[in-house]
């Protein structure tokens, strides 16, 4: 593995509520990488992400971003936090114009208005949505706020992009068009993208990585084509087969 | 019934002549409840945001108390704030009973558990998904808090309405607190109660009326803010 290319890192974390929800020895994220977390509703993913994301403290363990371990359970560093960036399943765009939505994380980290309009403009061309800019957010379908969503998420140029089950509520054709932009957006800006999804076909589609969780713990971890093709452990092969019954 | 139109048609002459002592009740009215609900927004509304994001089992116990004084008695805050500032009470010696400003701190304690409770009901509904958001798009504290209750606004607005509707219609408190005095402390409702007592039907009347258009005016520009209705469900 080139270390010098991590660019996250997870050392004994643990999530507890009223049991342990997760475990995680030791895990790493390289850089320009796509990742595909998958496994059964439950399995720890979801918290895996949130955590990273500080939306939650864990009980136990510690993350480096970028070679710098994180005060986790202490105040979020801004800086740190503006690094990376999360899209949920369900989009919570704000009640306001599409073209304020996807300025929002532009207008907190205090750029010029000028190079707002400019990115925002591009953005929108991007997701294929220019011409819904003075549109009311909470008028639009679900594949068109997911996109918007999307735009939002990557107007700052994140190093990290995390996203959650993101198509879990879309359309094939929406589908289609959302993974296109998380391919290109990896392709062009290098940006390393941990995807969450129960949708395996998706996985294979457009993950370079593939880790498989269960019961909270990854049991297996590897290039999608040999998790999909050869997987070692029975339990990954079973959910990749489609027999896993959850 | 005749008497009532009559009533009816008097108060309308009283209003439209601008009767000074109707007038001066309605103005009195208006700034002692308007100043009682802009504090108890100021106070209310950061106080039920913080509650409604907090998750709802560690606040169940202030959530209880605040459901509690939401139903408070005017009466009894009336009496409690009569007693906290009569002569021989704590706060005697500021000089306040029978005064606007007691009228202003009894319905500032009945309205600001109104305006707490109804915005951590609100915000507890979007709250967490949007402070959330709010922070995985790098938005600081400050910019995480004014979000939520910028995305809060119509629920904040209802309570700050409902707040209003409840002291600018309350006479218990203003009556034990205040003194219903003529050109001091009388108000809208002390005087309909007053009036009607005297018999002096067209005054009450006009001054019921004038309660009722300030409230459905109030509504209005609540209708507006919520963007025509579009997401209240008015429609």
């Amino acid at each position: 593995m080139a270390g010098n290319n991590v660019v996250l890192r997870v050392e004994g974390i643990s999530k507890v509520y009223d049991r342990e929800v997760l475990h995680i020895e030791k895990l790493s994220f390289e850089k320009g990488k796509i990742y595909g977390l998958i496994g059964p509703s439950g399995a720890g993913k979801s918290t895996l992400l949130r955590l990273i994301n500080f939306l939650e403290p864990p009980t136990a363990g510690r993350i480096f971003f970028k070679g710098r371990e994180l005060d986790v359970r202490g105040r979020v560093d801004l800086k740190t936090q503006r690094g990376m960036t999360m899209v949920f399943q369900k989009p919570v765009l704000f009640k306001t114009s599409v073209r304020e939505n996807v300025a929002y994380g532009l207008r907190a980290r205090g750029l010029p208005k000028e190079e707002i309009n400019k990115r925002v403009a591009v953005l929108l061309e991007k997701v294929g949505l220019e011409s819904f800019a003075g549109r009311r957010a909470d008028s639009l379908s679900g594949g068109e706020a997911q996109r918007i969503a999307l735009a939002r998420a990557i107007a700052f140029d994140p190093g990290v992009l995390l996203l959650d089950e993101p198509t879990a509520n879309l359309d094939p054709h929406n589908i289609e068009m959302f993974e296109n932009l998380i391919l290109n957006l990896n392709k062009e800006k290098g940006i390393t993208v941990i995807m969450v999804t129960h949708n395996i076909f998706q996985a294979r589609r457009i993950a370079h990585e593939v880790l498989f969780f269960y019961e909270g713990h990854i049991i297996e971890k590897g290039p999608a084509q040999k998790i999909f093709s050869s997987p070692e452990d029975p339990r990954t092969r079973a959910f990749v087969e489609g027999r896993m019954v959850y | 019934m005749s008497r009532l139109l009559e009533g009816i048609i008097e108060a309308f002459t009283l209003i439209i002549q601008f009767d000074p002592y109707l007038w001066q009740i309605i103005i009195l009215s208006l700034q002692v409840s308007g100043g009682a609900v802009a504090l108890s927004t100021l106070t209310g509304v950061p106080l039920g945001a913080f509650l409604g994001l907090k998750p709802a089992g560690r606040t169940r116990f202030i959530s209880k108390v605040l459901y509690t004084f939401m139903g408070l008695p005017p009466v009894v805050a009336g009496l409690v704030i009569y007693l906290l500032i009569s002569r021989s009470g704590p706060f005697g010696v500021l000089g306040l009973l029978f005064s606007p400003a007691a009228m202003v701190i009894a319905q500032f304690t009945l309205a600001t558990p109104i305006i707490a409770g109804l915005t951590m009901v609100g915000i507890r509904s979007r709250g967490k998904e949007v402070q959330e958001t709010a922070r995985t798009l790098g938005a600081n504290r400050l910019l995480t808090a004014w979000t939520v209750i910028r995305e809060s606004r119509f629920a904040i607005f209802g309570a700050i309405v409902t707040g209003f509707g409840r002291v600018i219609a309350e006479v218990g408190a203003v009556m034990i607190v205040g003194g219903n005095i003529e050109g001091h402390t009388r108000v809208m409702t002390s005087a309909i109660v007053l009036e009607t007592s005297k018999g002096h039907f067209e005054l009450a009347i006009g001054l019921g009326l004038t309660l009722l258009v300030i409230s459905f005016l109030i509504n209005s520009l609540l209708y507006y803010l919520q963007g025509g209705g579009e997401n209240s469900g008015w429609k």
